[in-house]
């Protein structure tokens, strides 16, 4: 994490919980990492790990109740989102920070054109004519790969490819600083995954645009990622740079989800899962939360408050015993 | 191949729709031994599940012919289905919606057991008791109702039920597609173990190109409706000879981040499966296409036990 430069983006020790039938359900717990400009953060983690809610936070767009953001701060450019009033966050939204949704299917209003539902947006954001901000949309459309002339089509008469794309579209429309995109290939099938990453990334390039990818598959952070945060129970436990997290993963939940995962290009018999099933939020579990399930976990780690210990480089990990791990690991290879 | 168990030849199943006939399985044939996992693969509406599903009479075909352990199927009666259900059973992707909410994991279990008529009253209790240890559901969720369950125990009910008249045929429709991939690799694990006890033959449905390499002994690859590809897993992944096979494996996200690997990205869509035009349905999309594309293909013999439905597949890969 850059030390000398202000980053980009900076959450800090963000907390956020939700009241569900009078059991408080904690969704997020002390999460920090930052995300300098250009770059591509990955948050990756099970379901339920807290992850959207995450970036639904930077968003400001989380239901308030049920949900609470009970601690820390959000820095963009210095600026901390969570004490900044609605109206001036309305100005945020879609302009410097825009999200694109997991489902197509439900992230566009299926009773307004496609072209209108970009066009929105940017006359909204931009001192534009409504017939600028038409062009525009269309311009948009195309970069996308989609014809202008599908301006005035709805959403039912797209394929989840194409609705996909027009999502993209949409969150682009206003060339935001930074893109949230919450599993935005994992509603589509590989081909049509391929086509989509290929986009973002092309205009990721050409825009500058800093994206924290939220996914809960490693090959897609393995294509677009510079750095991982793994999230478990809502805490980051593992934190790194893509080369130091998938060369060298060091704490036992990361490990785990490599030996759970079939790889292409490998020939294993057997998969190694982990053992068990993530923790009820509601009812965390004392210490480290991944002791349960944790094969080297002992007592001490049960009854522990674990910190983010710093590795080397950017690496970094929540477990007591990352030290024993990585010894085991340089005997065995 | 060892001896087969599922013999498949030309099968069609078309459905009526308002536009006209959906082509869903479209002229398939191939085989699967005994004891073996068949993979099929494609993505969504490419016909896969529907294929799974006709094998074992969920649907009628409208063509071909469905031979199971040498006996013709493709017709049978009530009675012989009956009996045949015992044998061929199917795992489905979402076992929320398969598993019927108001009975408890052991009414679920038992009730197939009740139905062959093979087990004495006394008998049922232990049997399903042996079935849920064998899937490795606790003993305390015995009087569990599904929606208690998270997804990796519910998919293990499907999984004992399926199992629990020791069938010979399984046809598993993306069973871990729903889950976490923690969860994902326990079930893959439990679904093989269960193989090699039993001796268990899998038809395995999946989109997910990693998870059919690693479970698959044999493949099909499947593009709206048409087999274009089967061989073994092994050679599928390291000669691919279909250019849709081509494209599909190098879409895959590989979490080796060292590897260097080209990528085909497709332009266009997917036609529509309704009414479609003689020839390759992947032509579209398909950066080789000429002419010839336009007729007909036969899935022909290219190599050893490798089948491959392109009249370009020789000269493409010179």
């Amino acid at each position: 994490m850059g030390k000398s430069e202000v980053p980009f983006i900076e959450v800090k020790n963000l907390k956020v919980h939700y009241t569900s039938e009078g059991r408080k359900i904690h969704a997020v717990n002390q999460v920090s990492f930052s995300l300098q400009k250009g770059e591509t953060l990955g948050l990756v983690g099970e379901t339920g790990a807290g992850k959207t809610t995450i970036a639904k936070s930077i968003l400001r767009i989380l239901p308030e109740p049920p949900a609470r953001i009970e601690d820390g701060e959000i820095f963009l450019e210095g600026t901390d989102l969570l004490k900044l009033a609605e109206d001036e966050m309305r100005k945020i939204r879609g302009r410097k920070i825009a999200m694109i949704f997991q489902d197509p299917m439900t992230a566009l209003n299926p009773v307004m054109r496609v072209g209108k539902q970009i066009a929105e947006g940017i006359a909204l954001h931009e001192k534009v004519s409504a017939r600028e901000a038409e062009e525009k949309a269309k311009k948009m459309l195309e970069m996308v790969g989609i014809p202008g002339s599908r301006y005035r089509d709805y959403p039912h008469q797209f394929s989840g490819g194409m609705k996909q794309r027009v999502v993209i579209a949409m969150a682009l429309s206003c060339s935001p600083d930074l893109l949230l995109a919450d599993e935005p290939t994992t509603a589509l099938d590989v081909t049509i995954q391929a086509q989509v990453l290929d986009i973002i990334k092309n205009l990721q390039k050409e825009f500058k645009t800093s994206m924290i990818m939220i996914t809960h598959d490693l090959g897609i952070v393995a294509e677009v990622c510079d750095n991982v945060a793994v999230i478990y129970a809502g805490q980051v436990v593992e934190y790194g740079s893509r080369e130091e997290i998938f060369d060298n993963p060091l704490h036992p939940y990361t490990i785990g989800l490599f030996g759970s995962l079939p790889d292409i290009n490998s020939d294993v018999e057997r998969l190694s899962p982990i053992m068990g099933m993530p923790p009820d939020p509601a009812n965390l579990p004392g210490g480290c939360a991944f002791s349960p399930r944790c094969p080297y976990a002992d007592e001490t780690c049960k009854n522990t408050d674990v910190k983010l210990d710093a590795i080397d480089g950017t690496h970094s990990c929540r477990c007591l015993h990352w030290r024993r791990t990585a010894q085991m690991k340089a005997e065995t290879s | 191949m060892s001896e087969v168990l599922m013999e498949v030849k030309h099968l069609k199943k078309y459905f009526e729709t308002p536009k006209g006939m959906l082509h869903a399985v479209d002229d398939v044939t191939f085989s699967i031994g005994k004891g073996k996992t068949m993979g099929v693969v494609g993505e969504s509406g490419c016909g896969k599940s529907t294929l799974g599903r006709t094998l074992i009479h969920l649907y009628e075909s409208t063509d071909g012919q469905i031979l199971f352990q040498g006996e013709d199927i493709t017709h049978v009666t009530k009675h012989k289905m009956h009996q045949l259900r015992e044998q061929m059973q199917i795992i489905f992707q979402d076992p929320f919606a398969s598993l019927n909410p108001r009975m408890t994991v052991e009414e679920t279990i038992r009730e197939p057991l009740e139905l062959s008529g093979k087990f004495k009253k006394g008998q049922l209790q232990e049997e399903a008791d042996r079935i849920m240890e064998m899937v490795g559901i606790d003993e305390r969720l015995r009087y569990a109702y599904p929606h208690e369950l998270d997804g990796g125990r519910r998919q293990r009910v499907g999984i004992g039920r399926a199992l629990s008249l020791n069938p010979a045929f399984v046809v598993c429709d993306e069973p871990v597609s729903a889950l976490d991939v923690s969860i994902q690799a326990q079930v893959l694990n439990l679904l093989q173990d269960l193989q090699e006890k039993s001796g268990v033959t899998y038809m395995f449905v999946t989109h997910d190109l990693s998870v059919v390499k690693h479970i698959s002994d044999h493949i099909c690859v499947m593009y709206l409706g048409q087999l274009v590809e089967t061989t073994t897993s092994k050679e599928l992944f390291a000669n691919p000879l279909h250019p849709y096979t081509r494209a599909l494996l190098s879409a895959i996200p590989s979490v080796d981040i060292h590897r260097k690997k080209e990528r085909i990205i497709l332009q266009g869509e997917i036609v529509s499966p309704i009414e479609p035009k003689p020839g390759c349905r992947f032509a579209a999309r398909c950066p080789h296409a000429t002419d010839a594309c336009r007729q007909p293909q036969q899935l022909r013999e290219i190599e050893k036990d490798h089948f491959v439905s392109c009249c370009r597949a020789e000269e493409v890969w010179e």
